[in-house]
């Protein structure tokens, strides 16, 4: 098992209180797992990304912990964390991207990067590393302002993954792309697996259907808990959580248009994860909730490697 | 019926000098002519790169147009002043870049009223309104600071800003593609009620299934040229041009893998797609263009 996390709680303070982004959730990622981390915005997805490698200032660890390979994750230790992250666990954020230094060619960011780090690397595997995500060397002679969006990707996942992490956190690494360079960059991630330089990966984004065409299995998150966690297969064609399968009949089909058919994304909205009413977090938008639905129902095992919460789909 | 006709571009270029001294050109777009009606939704489809958000800048005139023209109403846009804003507003993909992470989120609410309505009444039941259109909860929302908030609140926030005022055009690039299944699907609901209320709407995405479940007219674009336009229906059922079809093809499915395709990469009729970044995307030109900015 690569990555263990056992009830892990992680909230937002806040002038009025504390945001419970993260209350609980409980999941592991086996070894060489691709797994698609999807949910509607502000589910929890980046803050349970974050969690796994460096909480910042606003973040508070309630409970809960995380295993990597076996050791303990020291997730609230700052200083101890140094060893793991980039190291064992490096994390892709969102938008990174667009944060790149303008004013820095990349070969230059990368090394500083490297230096600040205390590592070396030969040129030789940096390019070889370049070559394998479908870059030229070249690219380490440029701003990123003359890199289009797709290289843009490509080269932050070099960058995060140079010391062949564990696990690899990639935080909507392809919602700013058009559809063939997602393609594309989905493919690097697999490559990325597949040529060994990064153990297990989790995959974070909105978009299900992308992350489907590389996840091995996808884990859905609602109101800062889990809904469901199934091999990808079983969670396209049998979901069993009310929220997942409402999530998935709002994509459009092929060719489905409003004017013949209308589409309904799911009525009401999120909890406030403010102050989270108790019980089952979709309850207030749940077509079949009924009275035993005021209690948590907990993330359990349905069939194997099928994982859910919902007392309806026990 | 001409009378319809909100918004016309006649033959409309853009060329952006770049290099050191603006020694280079750069033609982002070349003589692209389409048109939006009242009650119409037209889709500008076309891959990173393609012209696709400069034409809208152009159409907001957030850049000037460098040939043909642009009316609104049978009015030169360049000849409009400040009213054009009350009557067309665009609203962008990053959300984030929108807000001034110093202020509450709801300042760009706040500052609709400042800037076209100081005297308004009732401001605060047109603002619940707009938030409702919009779907969000105003206690979930209001006084909140941008981090705060995830990126489809951000981005509902920007649509119910457009629509506090009485827009007639809403230039809508690339609205959906940070958002989830099921809040895009609202999203574009919304975009075909406004459709019903009168409005015109353009409706820029890379996506095809997107504008195919909304849009009466689609506009492609490839490196600034328009290579296929007409009724949405006909360009999703019978795509002429091959680029067309490598767009369609692209759309990822939920339950159908892209290996599960035939000729997943290049385009479908086997032409291969050579491309500066090696992703088989027409894109491999911004690189190149730009690196022209920088030399
Ligand atoms: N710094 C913060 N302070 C207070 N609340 C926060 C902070 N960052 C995030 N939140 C809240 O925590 C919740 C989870 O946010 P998170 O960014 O993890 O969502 P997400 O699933 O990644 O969403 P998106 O798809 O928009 O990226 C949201 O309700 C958000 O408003
Ligand atoms: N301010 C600018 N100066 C110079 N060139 C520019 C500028 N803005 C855009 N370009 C270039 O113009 C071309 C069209 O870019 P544009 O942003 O309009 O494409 P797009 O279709 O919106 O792409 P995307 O899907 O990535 O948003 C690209 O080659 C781009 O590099
Ligand atoms: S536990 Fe109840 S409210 Fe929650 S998803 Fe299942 S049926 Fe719906
Ligand atoms: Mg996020
Ligand atoms: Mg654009």
């Amino acid at each position: 098992m690569a990555l263990r996390v056992t009830d892990l709680k992680v909230h937002y303070r806040t002038r009025r209180g504390e945001v419970k982004a993260l209350d609980g959730v409980t999941f592991s990622v086996a070894d060489g797992e691709i797994m698609g981390l999807a949910g509607e915005s502000g589910s929890g997805k980046s803050t349970l990304g974050k969690s796994l490698i460096r909480l910042d200032s606003r973040m508070r660890h309630v409970g809960g912990t995380v295993e990597l390979d076996g050791t303990v994750v020291p997730v609230t230790d700052k200083r101890r964390m140094n060893a793991f992250r980039f190291h064992k666990i490096s994390i892709i954020p969102q938008y990174s991207m667009s944060a790149l230094n303008p004013t820095r060619k990349i070969g230059r960011m990368v090394g500083e990067l490297l230096a600040s780090r205390g590592v070396r690397l030969e040129t030789a595997e940096l390019e070889r590393r370049l070559e394998l995500v479908g870059l030229s060397a070249e690219v380490l002679g440029r701003y990123p302002i003359e890199l289009s969006g797709g290289m843009k990707q490509r080269v932050v996942m070099v960058v995060s993954t140079l010391l062949n992490p564990s696990l690899l956190i990639a935080d909507e690494v392809t919602s700013a792309l058009d559809v063939s360079t997602q393609k594309a960059v989905a493919r690097t991630l697999l490559g990325l697996r597949d040529g060994g330089l990064v153990g297990s990966m989790i995959v974070v984004t909105h978009d299900i259907s992308l992350v489907y065409q590389i996840a091995d299995t996808i884990m859905v998150m609602y109101g800062g808990r889990l809904a469901e966690k199934a091999p990808a297969d079983a969670v396209a064609t049998s979901p069993r959580h009310p929220y997942t399968r409402a999530l998935i009949s709002s994509l459009p089909e092929a060719g489905v248009r409003h004017a013949d058919k209308r589409l309904q994304g799911i009525p009401g909205s999120p909890p406030a994860l403010l102050d989270p009413p108790p019980g089952c977090r979709f309850r207030d938008r749940c077509p079949l909730a009924f009275e035993r639905c005021a209690e948590q129902p907990p993330f359990a095992e349905v069939a194997p490697d099928h994982f859910v919460a919902c007392w309806k789909a026990m | 019926m001409a009378e319809d006709v909100l918004l016309r571009l006649d033959r409309v270029s853009k060329v952006y000098k770049v290099g050191a001294f603006g020694g280079r050109e750069l033609a982002a777009v070349s003589d692209v002519g389409f048109e939006v009606r009242r009650g119409e939704v037209v889709s500008l489809i076309g891959e990173s790169g393609s012209g696709k958000s400069t034409l809208a800048r152009m159409i907001l005139r957030l850049t000037s147009v460098s040939g043909g023209t642009i009316t609104f109403d049978g009015t030169d846009v360049s000849t409009l002043g400040r009213s054009y804003y009350r009557q067309v507003q665009g609203v962008f993909q990053d959300p984030f870049s929108s807000f001034n992470p110093i202020f509450p989120a709801d300042r760009v609410l706040t500052m609709i009223r400042d800037q076209f309505f100081p005297r308004a009444a009732g401001w605060s039941e047109r603002v619940a309104a707009a938030l409702e259109d919009v779907r969000l909860d105003p206690g979930q929302v209001l006084g909140k600071y941008p981090h705060q908030l995830s990126g489809g609140q951000l981005q509902r926030l920007l649509i119910a800003r457009a629509l506090l005022l009485d827009i007639r055009l809403l230039v809508a690039d690339e609205i959906t593609s940070m958002l989830d299944a099921s809040t895009r699907i609202d999203v574009l609901n919304l975009l075909a009620d406004l459709k019903a209320r009168g409005l015109g709407v353009l409706f820029v995405t890379h996506d095809l299934s997107l504008g195919t479940y909304v849009s009466d007219r689609t506009v492609v674009l490839r490196q600034g040229r328009v290579v296929e336009s007409g009724p949405t229906t006909q360009i999703f059922e019978r795509p002429e041009h091959p680029y067309t079809r490598n767009l369609l093809a692209s759309v990822p499915r939920l339950g159908a893998k892209w290996a599960d395709e035939a000729a997943p990469t290049g385009l479908p009729d086997g032409t291969p797609v050579v491309t500066a970044d090696g992703t088989g995307n027409a894109t491999g030109n911004v690189a190149t263009h730009v690196t022209e900015e920088k030399a």
